[in-house]
């Protein structure tokens, strides 16, 4: 039996995961809430090893020291561009960390024979199947997210039978291990839901790539909900089915931002090579430009409102960007930043990357209040963004972007773009605006473009 | 059977919860919420631990501490990421400094 004192020390982490979630969803608290999380989560770490007499406490303890040191060297050192594979990559683990610790429970189960408890059976098999999913699910959208494999969706012929079959496959798994526990069993269920994770995410384009790692977010929670039920415990328990439950509801309202169902993220490339983009580039004129022409057009601007893109922070020209934007202001033109729900990898990463900018949070505009704007903006500036202003998410149904609300630069007077080449963007399709006769393109790296239209202003 | 209602009843109302305390997230802290959650899962280390610490071969050990390692990863590396970015969240609320330092 857990002795009360450690329940009750579960039950105080477990209160506090629920403030560090209400904390984390309002700006003000955000900070405090994770804070408060992170107490909670050492709190039943340090009581676990009162619950009951533990054996192998030095290499346990040093296990948990490599992982920590680990886990604050990858999350200190990484740029903050690259911070979704990171979330990814954490994910994963975790999930990973689900399916062994069920893995070695279903060992003990084992030894029970006929008295272990069928139901019991079931929920380990089901937290190796979505912890091993998810583990292998992230590894993917890690892979995606770094480049190291191509951002678009991967389909070839047989994939929905060999989704389907794995999927079957591990239920009749789980069936068996239910029925005939065996620990070999437990491995070859870890090894199909591997093989279902890979199937799930390979289809998904890029751009929806952070939903995915939403749902997988919300897989591992419920994979440790699950492993908390075999463990007779009540905190993973409630932590898991708290991350579960908020993770998939966040899946949806991500999906809602982007403008996207989450069947149609998920399995919207297997229904037919249409919603691929074209992703080759054409050989149309377009309007190039000197950082002379744009300092120009800016100077003479009253209204300019710049959009920046994921482009911006993997060039690190925020910085410069922030100069550009004081320096029109002193000059008294009227400026502001359009953000998109999905500017940069993931709903929100622009703000984290502006604000690691000093950018003053009042010029930061919604896409919803800054959209009936641009027809009077003299010139809008987009930096590094592509997907997010292109027109196609209104106009071409066939586009894989289609129905994604977009901001209207479209409607400016006059269109800059700095961009480092004609190539597409994330969701890999062609932008239209790029060919528009209002628009200017202006090539190179963008924090090498952008100091150099610093200094054309400053000579005006 | 009392037990597993009990159960099932800590299950249903962490559903409603978890639903219930992010329902008014803004798109600004979606990546941090997100990135948040994704440490609280990291609490299966607390199952790591328990299964290694009562484990009797050799074998199930080794696999006991290699859990024990990724979910501590998770759950570190999960917090201390949502930290910094949150971090740049609260410099930013403060009012905005005179641009002394943008005119080089």
């Amino acid at each position: 039996m857990i002795p009360t004192e450690v329940q009750l020390g579960y039950l105080v982490a477990a209160v506090c995961f629920i403030l560090a979630l209400k904390g984390l969803s309002s700006p003000r608290t955000a900070r405090r809430g994770n804070l408060i999380g992170a107490l909670g989560a050492v709190l039943a770490c340090v009581i676990v090893f009162f619950e009951r007499d533990l054996d192998h406490l030095v290499p346990i303890l040093g296990a948990v020291v490599i992982g920590a040191v680990a886990g604050v060297i990858g999350a200190r050192r990484v740029q903050m561009t690259q911070m979704p594979q990171l979330v990814a990559l954490f994910n994963g683990v975790g999930g990973g960390a689900a399916a062994l610790v069920a893995l070695l429970e279903l060992h003990d189960l084992t030894r029970l024979g006929d008295s272990a408890e069928r139901f019991a059976l079931a929920a380990t098999a089901f937290t190796i199947v979505v912890g091993a999913v998810s583990f292998s699910g992230s590894l993917v959208t890690f892979a995606k997210l770094q480049e190291i494999m191509t951002t678009r969706p991967v389909i070839f012929r047989g994939l929905p039978v060999a989704f389907g079959g794995s999927l079957v496959a591990a239920l009749a798994l789980s069936v068996l291990v239910v029925l005939d526990p065996l620990v070999i069993l437990g491995v070859v269920i870890g090894l199909t839901g591997l093989a279902l994770g890979v199937l799930l995410v390979l289809p998904v384009g890029g751009a929806d790539v952070p939903i995915v790692i939403s749902l997988l977010n919300a897989f591992t929670g419920i994979s440790v909900a699950a492993g908390g039920y075999v463990l007779d415990n009540t905190l993973l328990l409630v932590g898991g089915t708290l991350v579960g439950a908020s993770g998939t509801f966040l899946t949806k309202l991500m999906a809602t931002a982007m403008g996207r169902s989450l069947a149609n993220t998920l399995f919207g490339a297997l229904k037919g090579g249409s919603t691929l983009g074209g992703g080759e580039i054409s050989n149309r004129p377009v309007r190039s430009g000197g950082p002379q022409d744009v300092a120009i057009l800016l100077a003479y601007a009253s209204r300019v409102i710049v959009v920046p893109g994921y482009g911006l922070a993997v060039a690190q020209a925020q910085h410069a960007l922030r100069e550009l934007v004081d320096l029109l202001g002193e000059r008294g033109i009227d400026v502001d930043y359009a953000i998109h729900p999905v500017a940069g990898r993931m709903p929100g990463h622009m703000n984290v990357l502006l604000a690691e900018a000093q950018v003053p949070y009042e010029q930061l505009k919604e896409m919803d209040d800054v959209n009936g704007d641009f027809k009077r903006a003299d010139v809008v500036l987009v930096v590094g963004a592509n997907d997010v202003v292109n027109p196609a998410a209104k106009s071409t149904p066939c586009a894989p972007i289609y129905g994604m609300p977009i901001l209207r630069a479209d409607e400016a007077k006059q269109i800059v773009f700095m961009k480092r080449s004609m190539r597409p963007g994330f969701a890999g399709i062609e932008n239209e605006l790029l060919y528009d006769p209002k628009t200017t393109l202006l090539f190179g790296d963008a924090k090498d473009s952008m100091s150099k239209l610093l200094n054309a202003v400053k000579a005006l | 059977m009392t037990e597993s209602v009990v159960w099932l009843t800590i299950f249903v109302l962490s559903v409603f919860v978890g639903v219930e305390v992010i329902s008014k997230v803004s798109t600004t802290l979606h990546t941090p919420l997100m990135s948040g959650a994704n440490a609280i899962h990291g609490i299966i280390l607390v199952g790591a631990i328990l299964v290694t610490g009562t484990s009797d071969s050799t074998g199930a050990t080794v696999v006991g501490l290699v859990a024990v390692v990724l979910a501590t990863v998770n759950m570190v590396g999960g917090f201390v990421v949502t930290d910094r970015m949150l971090q740049m969240f609260a410099g930013r609320r403060k009012p905005a400094p005179p641009p002394t330092g943008g005119d080089a």
